[in-house]
């Protein structure tokens, strides 16, 4: 499946806007991502499998508040920085 | 793992003369051979390092290093000079720790930033939401520092800041929860902590915190206790608890390390260990200016001066300059009593807030004296106090002030 990587997230995947990875979770699929960019997970999701309060996550257009959640090959997994506050 | 490369730029004292373009190679180069001296600005977008001379009149800033990142703490290894690291997030992004060994031309993220395991039953989870404070350990064990987060916890790294563990004593300790409530937080949501050292003895170390106040262990962490005895914390029921004090700033003396003092939200204080109890020395400021202030700096030279900025403490805390008139007080006598130092500083209507690790001192002889405010003013004496001159504008709220010797 297609990750959008927002800006804020860039410098850990080099650049790209998009990265394929797989899974049938988005937690399995967050796992992966850090596995070809370390780091990045623990950004975007705390120590608790939460995702942290202005991260926002799409999966196929649907905004979920869990990584608990199951993901298709064909979806795509957006992910927004939203409403940090300036 | 995430690299970050600083943009590096030079200033006159007033922040305002870029002279790089004017400066050929060589003049450069042998002018950052007469810097001397660094001091470390954490701000809520980015970091700066300001390098000055011997005679600390001429500056140059480093940066921004990590733009938009909020920078609680940046601190240079006093062990081997070169090192930093920085605690940082952003609005968005969790908490992680940036490590250079170049002085910050490059930077190379944690592998493990601090993060917290499984509570063990009967406790809440916690989740790191920043690290407030980096600590480095004794020259005799060369890769370890210390770090407090919020929600309350400590961290330890044993390899220079790549991986750090819990803790254990502190943070699965079934009296957390009592000493650091998840709920008692600023209403930034926040809450902060920091880890001294005993310079005689590594494994005796104090921890300084705005939810428990001050907790000591003797054996490296694995046991801690309150160590509050006529602190007051005039916010709770009982005004003189066992623990649940805010300690804003806790400072150990260097040569003396039996000599502590602290700024708290309830004033200032000293303590002469191995008593156990705590004198408001506070007291003796004037009644018009309080006691009421965030950050403390000792003078590594003399155990009985110290230098405090007080803020406003009546009605709704405003937590600005008394008055609008910004002052340093200076002790001589441990407290005994305080002189007034404003020049430099506005007559009227400048209502600083300087954070409670945005105050701190040199090693220089005489001595010099830095602070950041809330408002992005650095100021620095070069005069150990007596006067003040601006040293930057413009910058964003300054959370943190740290300075050094170069070697």
């Amino acid at each position: 499946m297609r990750v959008l990587i927002p800006s804020q997230l860039r410098s850990y995947t080099r650049g790209a806007a998009e990265v394929e990875v797989s899974g049938t979770t988005l937690a399995e699929a967050m796992d992966r991502l850090d596995a070809i960019f370390p780091g990045i997970r623990f950004r975007i999701i705390d120590e608790l499998d939460r995702i942290r309060p202005h991260i926002r996550i799409f999966v196929a257009r649907e905004a979920v508040r869990t990584i608990a959640v199951p993901v298709n090959p064909d979806d795509d997994i957006q992910i927004v920085g939203a409403l940090s506050g300036g | 793992m995430k690299r970050h490369a600083a943009k590096t730029s030079k200033t006159s004292q007033s922040h305002r003369k870029p002279l790089a373009a004017r400066r050929g190679t060589a003049r450069t180069a042998a002018a950052r051979r007469s810097e001397e001296v660094a001091v470390f600005v954490g701000t809520r977008k980015g970091a700066l390092i300001y390098y000055g001379d011997a005679a600390r009149r001429k500056w140059r800033v480093d940066g921004p290093h990590f733009l938009g990142h909020i920078i609680n703490h940046i601190v240079l290894d006093p062990r081997d000079g070169r090192t930093l690291l920085a605690a940082a997030r952003t609005g968005h992004l969790g908490p992680t720790i940036f490590r250079s060994t170049d002085m910050g031309k490059t930077w190379v993220e944690a592998v493990r930033p601090p993060m917290f395991g499984k509570a063990p039953e009967g406790m809440a989870d916690r989740a790191v939401g920043h690290t407030c404070s980096l600590t480095p350990a004794l020259a005799g064990e060369p890769d370890v520092w210390y770090a407090g987060t919020s929600p309350a916890g400590i961290f330890r790294s044993e390899d220079g800041g790549a991986t750090w563990a819990e803790v254990e004593g502190f943070n699965r300790n079934p009296m957390l929860p009592k000493w650091a409530p998840l709920e008692n937080v600023t209403p930034d949501n926040e809450t902060f902590g920091t880890v001294l050292i005993d310079p005689r003895d590594a494994s005796h170390m104090y921890y300084g915190s705005s939810a428990a106040g001050v907790l000591e262990t003797s054996d490296r962490g694995a046991n801690w206790r309150p160590l509050n005895r006529n602190v007051e914390a005039a916010f709770l029921p009982d005004p003189y608890p066992e623990y649940g004090q805010d300690t804003h700033c806790l400072a150990i003396h260097p040569r003396n390390p039996d000599r502590l003092y602290q700024q708290n939200h309830c004033g200032i204080y000293r303590l002469d260990r191995p008593s156990e109890g705590w004198v408001r020395i506070g007291r003796n400021m004037p009644a018009e200016i309080g006691d009421i202030g965030f950050g403390i700096v000792l003078d590594p030279r003399n155990q009985d001066r110290a230098w405090v900025f007080p803020m406003d403490g009546t009605t709704v805390w405003p937590r600005t300059s008394p008055d609008g008139k910004p002052a340093v007080y200076e002790t001589r006598d441990g407290g005994e009593s305080w002189q007034r130092h404003d020049r430099g500083f506005p007559r009227e209507h400048a209502y600083f807030t300087v954070l409670r690790q945005a105050f701190a001192g040199d090693s220089f002889d005489p001595m010099g004296l830095y602070f950041g405010t809330t408002s992005g003013e650095l100021w620095a004496s070069i005069d150990e106090g007596r006067s003040w001159t601006q040293t930057a504008a413009h910058l964003q709220r300054i959370l943190s002030v740290e300075a050094a010797r170069l070697s």
